[in-house]
């Protein structure tokens, strides 16, 4: 019984349909010239993974049980945190300094998240006001900070990561020059998270405890485990990833701390969404609005797109989420028990 | 019972602001400014002279009219975030009002509220709609919801309000189309204050008065109170939803027409409006009181005009007031601890009196032996 509506819910589950306007668009593009593959992919990865880093980040919290409206905040936390880092150590240490920087941008989302988590587990705060306080809290404090820090309200590195091809699988033809040439190690990092994260969430006894805590808090509690504990671990997870996502944008595309990553962490949780609270549906999902959101930002450019305003593009994610919204809040497939206290 | 709701939702805030007012001393500390400066500058820089105070005031007005928003769709138990994009659509309605519509200046007035009104009410509907029948959760809806009005703003303005000179803002409305008001003006010595402060007010007073003694107002807050026992005693839950988030977007809207074409002149692309979400504390602390909401707006308002003038004095950076916001909206957030705090002390105090009035007592009968 199980069995057949898993089966059944592939081809209908949003996770499926994700997967089918992915593949889609794939190929689509294939239809269109090789170039302009070639020139919009690269671009799209860049801007997939912080959203696809945030986006986890927002499903462990949800899977807890803990909503996370504070995503962008906790982005723009990352986003500074790596900055500044990079700012100060970039003389001396050259490039290892953006590891460090990474790691840096982690502790900063996973500290500032702690707020949240002590707010909405400890104190049962309303945990969408919770989540805008750390928004606003996050975009004041950052250019407060570095504006007394590093003078200016934007702090600018001079290092970037240098795209490399990977050895031996960029000269897979086809998908190897897609793919594996000129890549950010960044990108392997957080595609290995996310394979990480699934491993956890759904191959383990401890995932499959911390998704309980999501759906039925009273039940994991009295079969012994923590759900206090279990809250605290996705919400510092969500804090983390999002700070990884943030300093991911800073060393990719950006290269300068500007005090807002305009709306990203916003965007992350319409993917978290649409991707219907699965590990495999925001892959998808976050690809989509990466990808429309490269194609809206080089339209202008290319002929070929220019014909469709870029204003659609730029939508598109959202209408695109209310729209998922709308068709599956029969069954949503959100944690049950997702901004309740316990 | 009232009463005693009343003091506390009042001693709450008033701990919230306390403890916000304290991180942002601490904060100035941190960096090695002293506390007592940078805040004698905050507040002097929002009210040393009358034209500071009208531009406290028009600051306030807007955030009184986000917050009067927020807390409007409070009350029927909505929480409605996306005061931001309402504000934008709103005051893209006024903006374009502004620039096309020339008739004599009282049916001008009448014609731009009602624009605003109306645009805002738009984006507002579409999530209480959204709620109502497929009940989606209003906070993602109006969530996207403002990001759609920031990008179709940010590509709309360029396309058909351009600026001379500028790309990222919109072409400036003339003065007399704007909400300034000469006299106003003169009162107050220049500024930015605008006639959208009678709007603010007005609207303070409308809602009080349609939450307090009308039916709507009854029925709004009880579908806010039990949603199913409201629609056990007959009244239709999701026609109310839309109605509040209707007027909630309406009000943003108006918020957005006092500040696109009362405070500034013209929309910048490319800003969410941030009072938007400031209008969040603004209910917040005002306990969605209309009162508390005119009260709260006054004093954010103050903030927000005085961290100019704070910047201009000392070594603190302007942020300092919206820490200091989003600290207070955290402490309400987490306004449990304080309502806990305050009920020990006075569970205290009631002890108290009554092991006194105990000890009277067995006095007394002592004393009767």
């Amino acid at each position: 019984m199980n069995n057949t509506t898993t089966k059944k819910s592939l081809f209908t589950s949003p996770l499926g349909i994700a997967i089918y306007i992915v593949v889609g668009l794939v190929l689509l593009a294939l239809l269109a010239t090789n170039h302009l593959i070639g020139m919009i992919l690269p671009y799209a990865i860049a801007y997939t993974i912080p959203l696809l880093m945030t986006a986890l980040g927002g499903l462990y919290s949800e899977r807890s049980g803990v909503t996370n409206l504070g995503l962008e905040g906790l982005m723009l936390v990352g986003y500074f945190a790596s900055a500044l880092t990079i700012r100060l150590t970039e003389q001396t240490l050259q490039a290892s300094a953006l590891p460090l920087g990474l790691l840096a941008g982690v502790l900063a989302g996973a500290l500032f998240s702690m707020l949240h988590a002590f707010a909405s587990i400890n104190l049962k705060a309303d945990q969408v006001i919770s989540g805008t306080a750390i928004n606003m809290l996050a975009s004041a404090l950052t250019v407060y900070l570095a504006r007394t820090i590093a003078g200016s309200g934007n702090v600018r590195i001079m290092l970037g990561i240098v795209r490399k091809d990977i050895p031996g699988l960029s000269k897979i033809p086809g998908i190897g020059t897609l793919f594996f040439t000129q890549s950010y190690w960044s990108t392997w990092v957080a595609l290995i998270v996310w394979g990480a994260s699934w491993f956890l969430l759904y191959k383990t006894s401890f995932g499959l405890r911390l998704r309980a805590c999501g759906e039925h808090p009273s039940a994991v509690a009295s079969a012994g485990v923590n759900v206090y504990g279990m809250r605290y671990f996705g919400v510092g997870m969500s804090g983390a990833l999002a700070g990884l996502g943030g300093s991911i944008i800073l060393i990719t595309y950006s290269g300068e701390f500007n005090g807002t990553v305009a709306g990203l962490g916003f965007l992350s949780i319409a993917a978290l969404i649409f991707g219907q609270w699965k590990p495999l549906g925001i892959l998808g999902a976050t690809f989509f609005f990466g990808t429309a959101t490269t194609i809206a930002n080089v339209s202008q450019v290319i002929p070929q797109l220019g014909v469709i305003p870029p204003v659609i593009f730029k939508v598109f994610p959202y209408v695109v989420t209310l729209l998922a919204l709308i068709v599956f809040s029969k069954r949503s497939a959100a944690p049950k028990a997702v901004g309740e206290a316990f | 019972m009232k009463v005693k709701i009343k003091s506390n939702a009042f001693l709450i805030a008033v701990s919230a602001v306390i403890l916000g007012l304290f991180a942002g001393g601490l904060l100035m500390m941190s960096i090695g400014s002293n506390p007592f400066e940078g805040f004698y500058y905050l507040f002097r820089g929002g009210l040393m002279n009358m034209e500071r105070i009208g531009n406290t005031i028009s600051t306030a007005i807007t955030l009184m009219l986000v917050g009067l928003s927020v807390a409007f769709a409070f009350k029927t138990g909505l929480f409605n975030i996306g005061a931001a994009g309402q504000m934008l659509v709103g005051g893209l309605c006024a903006t374009l009002v502004a620039h096309y519509v020339f008739i004599p200046r009282p049916f001008y007035l009448v014609v731009i509220i009602f624009c605003a009104f109306l645009g805002g009410a738009l984006w507002g509907v579409i999530p209480g709609i959204l709620k109502a029948k497929f009940n989606v959760h209003e906070v993602v809806a109006t969530i996207m919801m403002n990001w759609i009005a920031y990008w179709s703003i940010y590509y709309f303005v360029p396309a058909y309000l351009k600026g001379p000179s500028l790309e990222t803002e919109s072409k400036s409305i003339a003065i007399e189309q704007s909400l300034r008001s000469p006299w106003l003006t003169e009162i107050f010595g220049g500024g930015y204050i605008n006639l959208g402060i009678f709007v603010a007010v007005g609207a303070i007073f409308v809602i009080k008065y349609v939450l307090d003694k009308t039916t709507l107002g009854f029925e709004l807050k009880a579908v806010g109170s039990n949603r199913f026992c409201a629609e056990y005693a007959g009244i239709k839950v999701n026609r109310n939803v839309v109605i509040s988030m209707m007027i909630a977007g309406g009000l943003a809207g108006l918020a957005g027409m006092t500040y696109y074409t009362g405070y500034s002149r013209n929309i910048q692309i490319g800003v969410m409006p941030s009072m938007g979400f400031d209008g969040i504390a603004v209910a917040l602390l005002g306990a969605s009181n209309p009162i508390g909401v005119l009260f709260s707006a006054l004093f954010f308002g103050m903030l927000q005009s005085g961290k100019g003038f704070m910047n201009a004095m000392t070594e603190v950076p302007p942020e300092i007031a919206d820490t200091i916001i989003a600290t207070i909206i955290y402490f309400t957030a987490t306004s449990v601890l304080f309502s806990r705090f305050w009920d020990s002390v006075g569970r205290k105090k009631r002890d108290k009196a009554q092991q006194k009035i105990d000890q009277d007592e067995s006095k007394e009968e002592v004393s009767h032996e």
